[in-house]
């Protein structure tokens, strides 16, 4: 029986890429309101929690739910910043237009952009202090400028949950410390959100609660209770090194000889 | 029903919408490719719709082209995931294989008319081609007008359109059939040899033109109907030059005019803004050196001869005048004595110190902080006194803690108590 709505729920969740387990049996139960860091070594499937989360990476099995209801439903709830490589950076749209792009989750795919939308998508790219580039294209800007312009792009949703994809990398420390306080002001206001982040030192700074990820969860719960050197090691030890071998193992058998060893 | 002439300015226009519209989506997905597997894959369709009807029959053709270019798509696609083929290699052997096995099929059993469809001969389409031809651009405007947005966002960021909750990989299939439908509309005019031309080479003259989506597929449009009708006339005159070539070469031209004079990403613009940098650096420079020199005079006396400034900077006295002319009509040197003595004014005072302040600057910083050699910075300096400015000066300024002596023991100056020295100097 469950006492309180999670604002994200994952249970058992495994992807494969290429037949191999990226994640494995993934169990999350995020409390509302708080700011989430996901943690770990390159390649322990950070960045692919999100987008299988997302839906953007098929799920091998699990389910993923977000405010009691599942994903797939409450996508409208739901904010995404992707990697900023995932796009090309030469596309014809000034930063007006991509911040503009929050604003169509609530417009839906046909309905015109009107004033009210121009007004939320400026006011977005004032909280990143980008209005001045409005009409710049995309192409032209900083690395750090580039992810202020994803993030405007977020907030124009007006979202309740966040999934936010390195949004610190590559960005010059002024934009950091700028992004962070926006993740702070949103949490703040009630919202959810969990950023993949890779630089362990400033991750006990920065989140309420961290996840600790190395193909499966190895720790999961408040940033002082589980930053501990134990279960850091744990985390980026290679202890695991075996599970991936013999997962990597395990895909190149065919999947009869699987089922007619079980029975 | 209708004439030659109103076949052919018809034919362009239906083409234009069709391959401009679709073409936009073709170059900024980087699906070129794509688009040119498709048109060679529905070859063997043609063929064969000519060669199950003993009548010439557009609808028919039609419905055969389209089925062998989904067929393609779909090969294309089952390669890539069932082989560690990547797109490009698996676009390939769909390419060539369908293509061959038209051609092929043609040979075994020679149907007349076929050809036109190869290479593209606008006088052999027929009312009812032209009726088909309506009819399909119709559907692919309508298509995307409607489909305007989950396109556009699926194109740019296809994460975000999951996100959205567009239908990603429907989109992409409806996508392929309307690039299959384009491909059908244009192959009776420009051939389907061709036909990736238009899809791409109108699409990327518009690219180079703007840096807003919706204005690239207006321009892109338009750039496609001008080709056709241009490619159509040319044909038209000289009968000899099938259709499909003149629009190519058509739209090649039109590309060519948008790569050397497009205003902010042709190679002219380019060249310009290059030069004027050049110039200004020059310039700079010059100024930079009569402020060296007086700073090496014990006496303190301001004005240089042309003839010492050319010696200083390693050139000739004609190479330096035009410089120093356009100093002067900035206001940042004044002339004493004609063409042959030279001041650095109260502006070009304080400009040249900053042009120094940023040389010397840049070198500490080198050697204080990236552990450089002291005869390495040099040249780096040289570059970055151009453009040295704003918070990342200040920044090294504090980060530096504000030298007022470089590494080779000369002042660093400061631009604002330069003037104000001055001013005072020139009271006295």
């Amino acid at each position: 029986m469950k006492t309180e709505v999670h604002a994200l729920e994952v249970h058992d969740l495994t992807v494969t890429y290429h037949k191999k387990p990226v994640l494995y049996g993934i169990d999350l139960a995020v409390p509302t309101g708080n700011l989430v860091g996901v943690v770990g070594p390159n390649g322990a499937g950070k960045s692919t929690l999100i987008k299988s989360i997302m839906g953007v990476v098929p799920m091998a099995s699990g389910w993923a739910e977000a405010f009691g209801q599942p994903v797939n439903d409450v996508l409208g709830r739901i904010g995404y910043v992707p990697q900023r490589e995932s796009v090309d950076w030469d596309f014809p749209v000034t930063v007006m237009d991509v911040a503009m792009m929050g604003t169509f989750g609530r417009l839906g795919p046909f309905r015109r952009a009107g004033a009210s939308e121009r007004a939320r998508a400026e006011e977005a790219l004032e909280r990143v202090g980008m209005l001045p580039f409005a009409k710049r294209q995309i192409g032209s800007l900083s690395g750090g400028q580039q992810q202020r312009v994803f993030l405007a792009r977020a907030l124009a949703q007006d979202s309740d949950l966040y999934f936010m994809d390195e949004p610190f990398a590559g960005v010059d420390a002024a934009t950091e410390s700028a992004i962070i306080e926006l993740l702070k002001e949103l949490r703040e206001q009630g919202k959810t959100v969990l950023v993949v982040h890779h630089d362990l030192q400033s991750a006990r700074d920065y989140f309420d609660m961290l996840i600790l990820l190395n193909m499966r969860v190895v720790a999961f719960g408040k940033t002082e209770d589980v930053f501990t050197t134990e279960l850091l090691q744990k985390t980026y030890g290679g202890r695991l090194t075996i599970l991936a071998e013999m997962a990597e193992q395990a895909a190149k058998v065919p999947l009869e000889k699987i089922h007619k060893d079980h029975s | 029903m209708f004439g030659a002439l109103q076949t052919a300015l018809l034919a362009s226009l239906f083409l234009g919408l069709s391959c401009g519209l679709i073409g936009s989506y073709v170059v900024v997905r980087r699906m070129s490719l794509f688009g040119d597997t498709m048109s060679h894959a529905v070859f063997p369709g043609v063929v064969l719709g000519f060669f199950l009807q003993d009548e010439k029959n557009p609808y028919f053709i039609l419905g055969c082209a389209l089925l062998a270019g989904i067929l393609g798509a779909l090969m294309s696609g089952s390669l890539q995931r069932t082989t560690r083929l990547k797109q490009d290699a698996s676009l390939g052997v769909v390419l060539v294989t369908f293509f061959a096995f038209g051609v092929g099929l043609h040979s075994l059993s020679p149907q007349t008319g076929v050809s036109s469809y190869l290479y593209g001969q606008i006088a052999a389409i027929t009312d009812s081609d032209l009726l088909m031809m309506g009819g399909v651009s119709l559907l692919i405007v309508c298509a995307v007008a409607l489909l305007r947005r989950p396109f556009y966002v699926a194109s740019f960021d296809p994460g975000f359109a999951r996100n959205l909750s567009y239908p990603v990989k429907v989109l992409d299939s409806i996508f392929a059939f309307l690039l299959a439908a384009a491909v059908v509309v244009s192959m009776q005019a420009v051939g389907v040899v061709l036909v990736s031309a238009m899809l791409i080479t109108p699409a990327a003259t518009a690219y180079l033109l703007t840096d807003r989506f919706s204005k690239m597929m207006m321009l892109s449009v338009g750039f496609s109907i001008l080709a056709g009708m241009i490619g159509c006339l040319w044909s038209y005159q000289q009968l000899k030059t099938p259709t499909g070539p003149a629009i190519a070469i058509s739209a090649a031209a039109l590309f060519g005019l948008a790569f050397l004079f497009a205003p902010q990403y042709g190679v002219l613009a380019k060249y310009l803004r290059r030069r004027q940098q050049v110039r200004q650096i020059r310039r700079e420079n010059t100024l930079q050196s009569l402020y060296r020199i007086k700073e090496q005079r014990s006496d303190g006396k301001r004005a240089v001869t042309l003839s010492e400034l050319a010696q200083y900077r390693r050139r000739s006295p004609s190479h330096v005048l035009p410089e120093l002319f356009s100093l002067k009509k900035v206001g940042l040197i004044e002339s004493l004595s004609g063409r042959d003595v030279w001041q650095l004014t109260m502006n070009g005072e304080q400009r040249a110190a900053e042009l120094i302040r940023n040389h010397r600057l840049w070198e500490l910083y080198l050697i204080n902080e990236a552990d450089y050699q002291t005869d390495h910075v040099h040249d780096d300096a040289e570059k970055m006194e151009h453009v040295l400015k704003g918070d990342l000066l200040e920044a090294l300024e504090k980060q530096l803690d504000f030298p007022t002596a470089d590494p080779h023991g000369m002042p660093i100056p400061d631009p604002a108590k330069t003037s104000v020295l001055l001013r005072e100097g020139g009271q006295k």
